[in-house]
């Protein structure tokens, strides 16, 4: 079921949570919407759920306006960060509480819930409750409780968000594996972009309360489309500078800009991530900096070079580990960075 | 060689447990050690025609009675009321709870006191209850009415913080898959409050057997009919036979006793654990 959310928009006081954001998700797609604390993803995630009313605007699931529908008419599966099972019933009667309370005869809801416990890997411990569980498989029970009733749309809030670092990763790819299983629609909120990256078909990058970038992960990654996005999604150097004919010259570097070729000045910020730099120990004009070598590390699969340039502005590059090798870096030394890509942003005008 | 001793972490183990035990001994189980023996002078003959006389029976019917019907009303009625407490803000709502623990405070008597004047036939309840026929003071219902009164703070401090802490998303979740608010309230929200609610029920009872003060006033101490076990005792002492008065009072103690202990593993089995 595809879902359509036109220009809906949310305050709560004096916040905006949300403020004119429209998203088309087709079927069986599987969403990250990523975004910093405060971004409005949540309150996105309830509104198209139900248990959030939005001020303005309108959500639609398929052809079907259910933005004035209760919560519990839209058939939506919902999976909480904190899991919110039923303390008092066994994993079994957890799961099996949307075909109660559908009242659907107690065969079908037999087979269904040990159909979902086969899922979840967990079919031996339908008999526990919920205080018997670990973390990881209290969260695979809310997942095959939201499931039972075959929801139109499954929505998860900061699923992994309470759980450690091992079980989230396993977790992921697991729910990355359920989805190509069963290909119900899916949206995911998550403030962890490799947690996005690694399980979305298409990533929703938010800041407050507005859509930055819709795209897949590597669209997001390679083609930033704003200095927020380039900036939430990892590391990245950050130059100041300006633009003007076709030229932009940040932080001691000038590459082409063709977008801005008239002879107006503009500020302008210049962005690399540390993979986009190399290190050389030759001199070029404006296509490589003077920086000193800070400290040399290696982490796991690439080598982090911190470094200082000679107005004090730190400077972050990996390089691989082949490339560490041949240059043998020693803390003290005077190089030269040399980017193989810069992106530049031109500043609003904003008073 | 040398023995090690286990040093724990929280000091005063040894002085805490002493006090405890002194405390248990010297206010708990040496008075009721003293009834026990007190009631042992009896040979078992005198005991049991004490006990056991036709009067004792019917007070015993009349307390256990009135104090299961008047705890299983105060858990209804103190569910409400925290129910109200917790989930609606409304003004005045801090002056009520607050209220709530009056009836901790207040001298019993004063409350059996109120209660009787204001369900006779003459005061400001009984004048319109008392031509229905509803006999509000000097009768088995009279009795109910005052450890309700007793019975419901009980109840309320005991679910109040049980249902403060059940959070948000267990009713979200039990919306989002299909439940009605009925279902909710009836299979998810109403059996985690059922520990509690036992709890509440186990205080509420309990107090009610023990009650004197208030019954006193309103029940009219009619034997047979509106004499509680704890009236007895007290005439029973009057009539200067303390062995007999000691003798109902084991017999008190020990239903009571089993009582509760039936009702906290009824609790325990309710918490799943």
């Amino acid at each position: 079921m595809s879902v359509s959310i036109d220009r809906l928009s949310k305050r709560f006081g004096g916040f905006t949570a949300l403020e004119d954001v429209s998203l088309e998700i087709s079927g069986g797609e599987l969403v990250a919407l990523l975004g910093p604390s405060g971004s409005g993803k949540t309150t996105l995630l309830r509104i198209i759920a139900g248990l959030e009313s939005a001020d303005g605007g309108t959500v639609r699931y398929q052809d079907e306006d259910v933005t004035d529908r209760p919560v519990r008419e839209r058939n939506v599966g919902f999976v909480f960060q904190h899991y919110a099972l039923f303390r008092h019933m066994t994993v079994f009667e957890n799961v099996a509480f949307g075909l109660r309370v559908r009242r659907r005869p107690a065969a079908e809801i037999d087979r269904r819930v040990n159909e979902l416990l086969e899922l979840i890997q967990l079919a031996s411990l339908g008999h526990r409750y919920p205080s018997q569980l670990s973390g990881g498989q209290r969260q695979r029970v809310a997942l095959a409780r939201a499931l039972a009733a075959e929801p139109r749309l499954l929505l998860l809030d900061e699923p992994f968000g309470a759980l450690d670092a091992k079980v989230r990763q396993e977790l992921r790819s697991w729910l990355r594996r359920l989805h190509e299983e069963i290909h119900v629609t899916s949206i995911f909120v998550t403030h962890d972009q490799d947690e996005a990256f690694e399980v979305a078909d298409r990533v929703v990058v938010m800041n407050k309360g507005r859509i930055e970038q819709v795209g897949t992960p590597q669209e997001v990654f390679d083609h930033p489309a704003t200095p927020f996005v380039m900036d939430f999604l990892g590391n990245v150097n950050v130059f100041q500078g300006r633009v003007e004919s076709g030229r932009a010259h940040v932080g001691g570097l000038s590459v082409d800009y063709p977008d801005h070729d008239s002879g107006d000045s503009r500020p302008a910020t210049g962005y690399v991530r540390p993979h986009e730099l190399d290190v050389v120990r030759e001199p070029g004009e404006g296509t490589n900096i003077e920086a000193t070598v800070v400290r040399v590390h290696a982490v796991g699969a690439v080598v982090r070079v911190l470094l200082e340039d000679p107005r004090g502005e730190v400077l972050l590059v990996d390089l691989g580990r082949e490339r560490a090798g041949e240059l043998g870096l020693v803390a003290g030394e005077t190089v030269w960075v040399a980017p193989r890509r810069v992106r530049v942003f031109v500043h609003d005008f904003q008073i | 060689m040398n023995t090690r001793t286990t040093k724990r972490v929280l000091p005063g183990f040894r002085p805490s447990l002493a006090w405890t035990l002194g405390y248990l001994g010297l206010l708990v189980l040496v008075p009721l050690g003293a009834t026990f023996l007190r009631a042992s002078s009896l040979g078992w003959n005198e005991f049991w025609s004490a006990v056991w006389t036709e009067r004792a029976r019917a007070a015993y019917r009349v307390t256990f009675g009135a104090s299961l019907v008047a705890s299983l009303a105060s858990v209804v009625l103190g569910l409400l009321v925290a129910w109200v407490l917790v989930r609606y803000p409304f003004p005045g709502r801090r002056l009520v709870d607050s209220l709530v623990d009056l009836p901790f405070a207040l001298p019993t008597a004063v409350a059996g006191l109120v209660y009787s004047d204001l369900y006779v036939e003459k005061g400001w309840l009984g004048r319109f209850l008392v031509p229905l026929g509803i006999r509000g003071a000097y009768s088995w219902l009279a009795i109910v009415l005052v450890l309700v009164f007793i019975g419901v703070p009980f109840v309320v401090r005991t679910v109040q913080p049980v249902l403060a802490e059940i959070d948000a998303d267990v009713e979200e979740a039990a919306a989002c898959l299909g439940a009605t608010r009925w279902q909710t309230f009836r299979h998810v929200l109403f059996p985690m409050l059922v520990p509690a609610a036992v709890t509440g029920f186990a205080l509420a009872f309990a107090r009610s057997l023990g009650e004197y003060g208030s019954v006193v006033f309103v029940s009219g101490n009619m034997p047979y009919k509106t004499e509680i076990a704890p009236v007895l005792i007290v005439s029973r002492l009057e009539e200067f036979q303390y062995a007999e008065a000691t003798a109902i009072a084991v017999v008190l103690l020990a239903l009571s006793f089993s009582m509760l202990l039936g009702i906290n593993l009824l609790e325990r089995w309710s918490r799943h654990e």
